[in-house]
């Protein structure tokens, strides 16, 4: 649905690879166009009308996400780079201050790299913990995994909400709960989910929550960081400079503004939060929930089609979001990525910055597909088609 | 080279590459190379004598391109003098640049002549050379 919104959709390419990063629609082209054009200022610092504007345009986003994801103070709302380095502030700026050697950080072989690697860095520096919750046979969380990995040291659960490979959906309200009434932070990387998905922070009472821009029709390099506001005012700023201190005459006396500026040292990507703010008003006007029921509906119709394939080997048969990874029997991820490539199919091939497919599935690498509202059912007919015939695979991989 | 022919060798040494396996005796240097735009990561294991090349063996894992570019790669090096092991590479290297080079020399591997058309592919031919290249160059420090 709404293709016509897409300008790259216009260039004859099918684009499955919406797991990496969205297309983005005339609309948020439009506003980070019309910032550069007609009011070019930076923020917070103008006292005329274009960088008054800016203001305006900037704070009006914070405004935006903090309704978006449900948030209940404007505070909360932090505009990063990312999802990468808003999980780094998280690890970095409010745990590397609190956690002690020995105390335990849960996540799983099915995130990111950039909801591991942080942690890792934490327990070279530290002496904490990470350890991974048990993956059930379908490599999904569950919630008794979840109670059974913790223990008394238990200080942190960081999950992605719907994971990058294979896609499942963890039940974080559950966790959540599970988690609070023991005294444990939940960190929730979300970067597979804001844009699919109604994300109500208040109702999830997620401790932190990390996204970006880019993978819900916004631009690159924008992101936020989400935090209870009593957590981020304890959050130690990764970044000082210009903007996020109020006055510094020495060493002794620096002082830094309120939340969240003090959280967002220098010129900010202004035309990306603009874009950002551009882009939650596009996805709120076709509506999350229909997102998601449109995405569910492909992805089965989608599955339905490849399971007949008999080389195709699905790895996730089951799963809540719009992601499919697979393999093709005998031929490497990569060259059949090349062979689709030859007619403008879009799809990622590689093990996704996550080691789930070598320690736990046991499979070195996948193809991924991963499906958008404007991906359709003649998408996914094309890939079939394409996929169908194995002979003419191995003919034109190379 | 038309494209059936290209396709003919590449194939033949995806399906059957020369030398994938480990060393069966001691005195290979070993080296590890690997793509950072996919997941193409091969170990190349070579065995230098007397300022000759006498074996080179791989191991590893990645796309058809990298694999049979390793396995023509092995096929034309072992033998040659660290020199000449050397002038080889450069030429392969011309070749995939666009760039004039001796076409006899590199004998198969002309498969790849037209790969900088190809996108990313070019640096999966060129992986295992630029393996090779650090072990000729630790070879030339320490001489």
């Amino acid at each position: 649905m709404n293709c016509d919104d897409f300008p790259m959709l216009k260039k004859d390419i099918i684009y499955l690879d919406n797991g990496a990063t969205t297309l983005k629609p005339q609309c948020v082209i439009d506003k980070i166009k019309d910032y550069y054009e007609n009011y070019s200022a930076n923020t917070h610092r103008g006292d005329y009308d274009i960088s008054f504007k800016v203001d305006q345009e900037y704070e009006n986003t914070r405004e935006l996400v903090r309704k978006f994801i449900h948030a209940k103070y404007k505070e909360e709302i932090v505009f990063t780079s990312g999802a990468t380095q808003s999980l780094n502030m998280i690890a970095f700026g409010f745990f590397g201050k609190f956690l002690e050697p020995g105390d335990e950080i849960l996540i799983t072989q099915s995130e990111h790299a950039s909801n591991v690697l942080p942690w890792f860095v934490l327990q070279k520096k530290l002496g904490v913990i990470v350890r991974y919750i048990p993956l059930d046979s379908n490599h999904y969380v569950t919630i008794e995994n979840v109670r059974d990995a913790i223990t008394p040291h238990t200080k942190v659960i960081s999950l992605a909400g719907i994971t990058n490979v294979l896609g499942d959906e963890r039940p974080m309200e559950e966790i959540c709960k599970l988690a609070h009434e023991r005294n444990i932070f939940v960190v929730m990387d979300a970067a597979q989910s804001v844009g699919h998905r109604k994300i109500d922070v208040e109702e999830l009472d997620v401790d932190f929550l990390a996204f970006s821009g880019h993978k819900m029709c916004g631009p690159t390099g924008v992101g936020v960081l989400y935090g209870k506001k009593k957590l981020l005012e304890e959050m130690e700023p990764q970044n000082f400079g210009g903007g996020m201190n109020e006055s510094f005459d020495n060493a002794d006396e620096i002082y830094l503004k309120d939340l969240p500026t003090r959280l967002e040292a220098g010129t900010p990507n202004i035309a990306g939060v603009i874009g950002l703010g551009e882009a939650i008003k596009y996805l709120d006007s076709i509506g999350m929930e229909r997102i998601a029921e449109y995405e569910k509906n492909l992805r089965k119709y989608a599955i339905n089609k490849l399971i007949d394939i008999p080389y195709i080997d699905i790895l996730n048969l089951e799963s809540d979001s719009g992601i499919i990874s697979f393999n093709v029997d005998g031929v490497f991820s990569q060259d059949v990525a090349y062979y689709l490539n030859k007619y403008n199919l879009c799809v990622r091939a590689g093990n996704h910055c996550a080691k789930i497919l070598k320690e736990e599935v046991g499979v070195s690498n996948s193809l991924r597909v991963s499906l958008y509202f404007y991906n359709t059912e003649s998408d996914i007919d094309a890939l079939v088609e394409l996929l169908r015939n194995k002979e003419k695979i191995m003919e034109e991989m190379i | 080279m038309d494209t059936e022919k290209k396709r003919e060798i590449i194939m033949k040494h995806y399906s059957n590459p020369k030398n994938r396996k480990l060393p069966e005796e001691e005195g290979y240097e070993k080296v590890n190379t690997a793509n950072s735009s996919c997941v193409d990561n091969l170990d190349i294991y070579v065995k230098i004598e007397n300022n000759k090349i006498k074996d080179i063996t791989f191991m590893g894992e990645a796309c058809a391109i990298s694999i049979s570019s390793t396995s023509i790669m092995i096929n034309n090096l072992i033998g040659k003098s660290i020199e000449e092991a050397y002038h080889y590479i450069e030429q392969f290297e011309s070749m995939v640049s666009e760039s004039s080079y001796d076409k006899e020399l590199l004998g198969d591997a002309n498969a790849y002549f037209d790969i900088a058309s190809q996108g990313h592919r070019k640096t999966c031919a060129l992986l295992p050379y630029i393996g090779m290249k650090k072990i000729l160059e630790n070879c030339r420090k320490e001489k």
